[in-house]
């Protein structure tokens, strides 16, 4: 690239790391609970990376940053509040609630893929909005759907489902609290990293196998694939479908370890955090890699991770959502303002 | 025939819709149009205010965020300087010019380094600005920012408060001169009895659409419209394109602050944190459900928009309630409309430009 090792790491990456590591000292000279702090940071990082993980595929078959990511991620909800509902507990509860989510994703993950065929070139406006559209349709959805669970809905004769439903007792945690242990006063969820890890994993080998190679040839060079006899919308499809099973188990996951599930608008940026994740780990709109993804996940959940208690103690004032909105948006806006290599064509 | 119903296809059910939404309501007529007609008049400048853009083929203009939030900060100069009546809002609208011209500017040099993208680059740039907002609002103002009224700030000192009383200059222009047809007896006409007409905030929206039109015989409008048909032909035609695209961003973020303060003139109060965050969806749905689209858009489509958009959410809560048994489902209804038809016009437009190719 440019300038060998800055253009290498990349200065979004370089300004985030530098932030951190300035954040992370002055927690220690505020003399902060950092063992807690670095707990926090590890489980953060397990439950977002599938969510984040879930940008690769489309990114890498050329239908950029998957903004409809939300698509997925109500399936999740869906899969997790029927397991709910047909009253599962632990472990059960989750390979229930997993097992329901991502077929549902991958089903609206291939009609979300036929609509981005439609309109090549302008995935990401038209999947933010479609993304924003199911969010509000699937708050009727919430408001109106025949559960009965008393732990879901409102206690005194309210309508439809409480807008956050505690798991506690459910699934909260399962993962985290697997074979985890202490190493000092940081605990590491063993469980929830290991779980990434395969994650990481199947990822990693499904973009090894001819499939995934040939996905990630459509993406790079659409007319040299379409030449050598590869249909491109197939594996456009193909990877929205991929992508969005991934969002619907990932926000599973993601709940199980915050403990809450949200309903109704709480789905409405997730989207955009995972995309500015992605990229703040390195990623471009048309290249992205698993390392990426797991850089920019730890990078960014750590950074909001700490800010909070630093800036609570140095300005008394709570700035970490402000930055959270700020850092996230700013990435994003950085890669779409970027002169790309080899662009886009149409 | 059939080619007039498919053009106007989208305004057409969009009025089907709220005349169904109408009569389930059981509001009064009078309630209604008396509601309409004030939301006709603190919204359609907003609306208006994104027809240059679409027109000097940049789409959506989902940045007017920022022209909202410039139209607020000079509120809270007018507030903080105890600026009342007609004087400060005309203030306000003063103030409003120089923060908009950054904003606007700053907005431009991005769209020209993300062409063909510009419809997301607006909307995450309205996120971004909205953080930066946030930013100076809620931590700079009190701390690096002196406020000398205090009442305004947060018991900590720090940060403007949620709600900021605009009373001091509410319906400056709205209640400036309010006329009211009584006894119209006609069979058509009589149902403008008994509406307010706010006199003066519609001669204002009728003065700018008229130099909307003029604007659009100039050669400066010429040049939107050539930039809008194909960059590289007017390039090769001498036009500074760049340029071009420059002006028509700072009209259009020009045009929405003091559309937000005509808003705001009319509600009364600024939410601080909240009143400009949903002005560019709403805007861009009122235009599209009025029958434009990304690349063709009118101040007829515009006004229209705004009637149906906003007749839509006076009626949906008490339909909702009535038919489906809750208000919220009506309110979540509307905002999935909102979204809905952002997303469908996309679509359709982005569907469109490739079979075409």
């Amino acid at each position: 690239m440019e300038n060998g090792l800055l253009g290498k790491i990349g200065i979004p990456r370089l300004i985030i790391s530098l932030f951190l590591a300035f954040l992370i000292a002055a927690g220690f000279a505020y003399g902060l609970p950092m063992g807690q702090i670095f707990s926090a940071m590890l489980t953060r990082f397990g439950m977002n990376l599938l969510l984040v993980l879930a940008m690769i595929p489309t990114i890498q078959a050329g239908a950029g940053p998957n903004f409809g990511l939300p698509f997925g991620i109500i399936c999740g909800l869906v899969g997790a509040t029927l397991a709910i509902e047909l009253d599962f507990r632990g472990f059960p509860a989750l390979i229930f609630a997993l097992a329901v989510s991502i077929p549902l994703g991958a089903l609206a993950g291939w009609l979300y893929g036929l609509l981005l065929n439609k309109v090549k070139g302008q995935e990401m406006t038209v999947g933010t909005y479609m993304g924003f559209s199911i969010v509000s349709l699937m708050c009727i959805f919430w408001l109106m759907a025949p559960y009965k669970s008393p732990e879901m809905i409102w206690p005194y004769g309210g309508e439809g489902l409480r807008v956050t439903v505690v798991l506690d007792g459910r699934m909260e945690q399962l993962l985290d609290r697997l074979m985890s242990f202490t190493v000092g006063s940081v605990t590491i969820p063993t469980g929830l990293l290991l779980f990434a890890a395969l994650c990481c994993l199947l990822l990693w080998y499904f973009m090894k196998t001819s499939t995934g190679l040939a996905m990630s040839m459509v993406g790079a060079n659409p007319r040299f694939a379409e030449a050598s006899g590869l249909s491109v919308n197939r594996y456009r499809v193909l990877a929205s479908i991929i992508s969005c099973a991934m969002g619907a188990a990932g926000i599973v996951i993601y709940s199980q370890s915050y403990g809450f599930l949200q309903l109704y608008q709480a789905p409405l940026y997730m989207a955009l955090y995972s995309v500015s994740a992605i990229l703040i780990g390195g990623a471009s709109l048309q290249r992205a890699t698993i390392t990426q993804a797991v850089i920019g996940t730890f990078l960014f959940n750590s950074l909001l991770v700490i800010a909070l208690p630093v800036a609570n103690v140095a300005m008394s004032s709570d700035i970490s959502e402000i930055m959270r909105v700020i850092i996230s948006n700013g990435i994003i806006l950085y890669a779409l303002t970027r002169k790309e290599v080899g662009g886009d064509a149409r | 025939m059939k080619r007039l119903l498919q053009r106007n296809i989208v305004p057409i059910v969009f009025t089907v819709l709220c005349s169904i939404g109408f009569h389930y309501s059981g509001l009064s007529w009078m309630f209604f149009a008396n509601d309409l007609m004030s939301r006709l008049a603190r919204n359609s400048f907003l609306v208006i205010s994104l027809i240059i853009p679409v027109l000097a083929g940049m789409g959506l203009n989902f940045g007017i965020v920022l022209g909202a939030m410039a139209g607020q900060f000079a509120a809270f100069i007018t507030v903080v300087y105890d600026m009342t009546g007609l004087t400060g809002f005309v203030a306000a609208c003063v103030l409003a010019v120089p923060f908009a011209l950054l904003f606007g500017w700053l907005t431009a040099l991005i769209f020209n380094r993300a062409k063909g993208k510009e419809m997301i680059t607006g909307l995450i740039l309205g996120f971004f600005a909205n953080g930066l907002y946030q930013l100076v609002c809620l931590v700079f103002v009190g701390w690096i920012i002196p406020i000398s009224n205090k009442a305004l700030l947060l018991p900590s000192g720090v940060g403007f408060v949620n709600t900021i009383d605009l009373k001091r200059w509410q319906y400056a222009l709205d209640k400036f001169y309010v006329f009211k047809f009584r006894g119209l007896t006609a069979p058509g006409l009589k149902y403008l009895n008994n509406i307010n007409f706010p006199v003066l905030t519609l001669v204002v929206i009728a003065v700018l659409c008229l130099l909307m039109f003029l604007l659009f015989r100039t050669k400066l409008g010429q040049d939107f419209r050539a930039v809008g048909q194909d960059r590289r032909i007017a390039e090769v035609a001498g036009i500074k394109v760049d340029k071009v695209r420059i002006i028509a961003v700072l009209f259009s973020t020009v045009l929405a602050a003091w559309g937000q303060l005509i808003f705001l003139q009319n509600i009364g109060n600024v939410q601080v944190y909240g009143s400009h965050v949903q002005v560019g969806t709403f805007a861009v749905a009122a235009l599209l459900i009025g029958g434009a689209s990304v690349s063709r858009a009118t101040i007829g489509q515009a006004l229209l928009g705004t009637v149906l958009f906003h007749a839509l959410f006076i009626v949906s809560p008490l339909a909702g309630k009535n038919i489906m048994g809750s208000a919220q489902v009506g309110e979540y209804f509307r905002v999935f409309i909102a979204y809905g038809v952002i997303g469908i016009a996309l679509a359709l437009h982005a569907w469109q430009r490739l079979a075409k190719k």
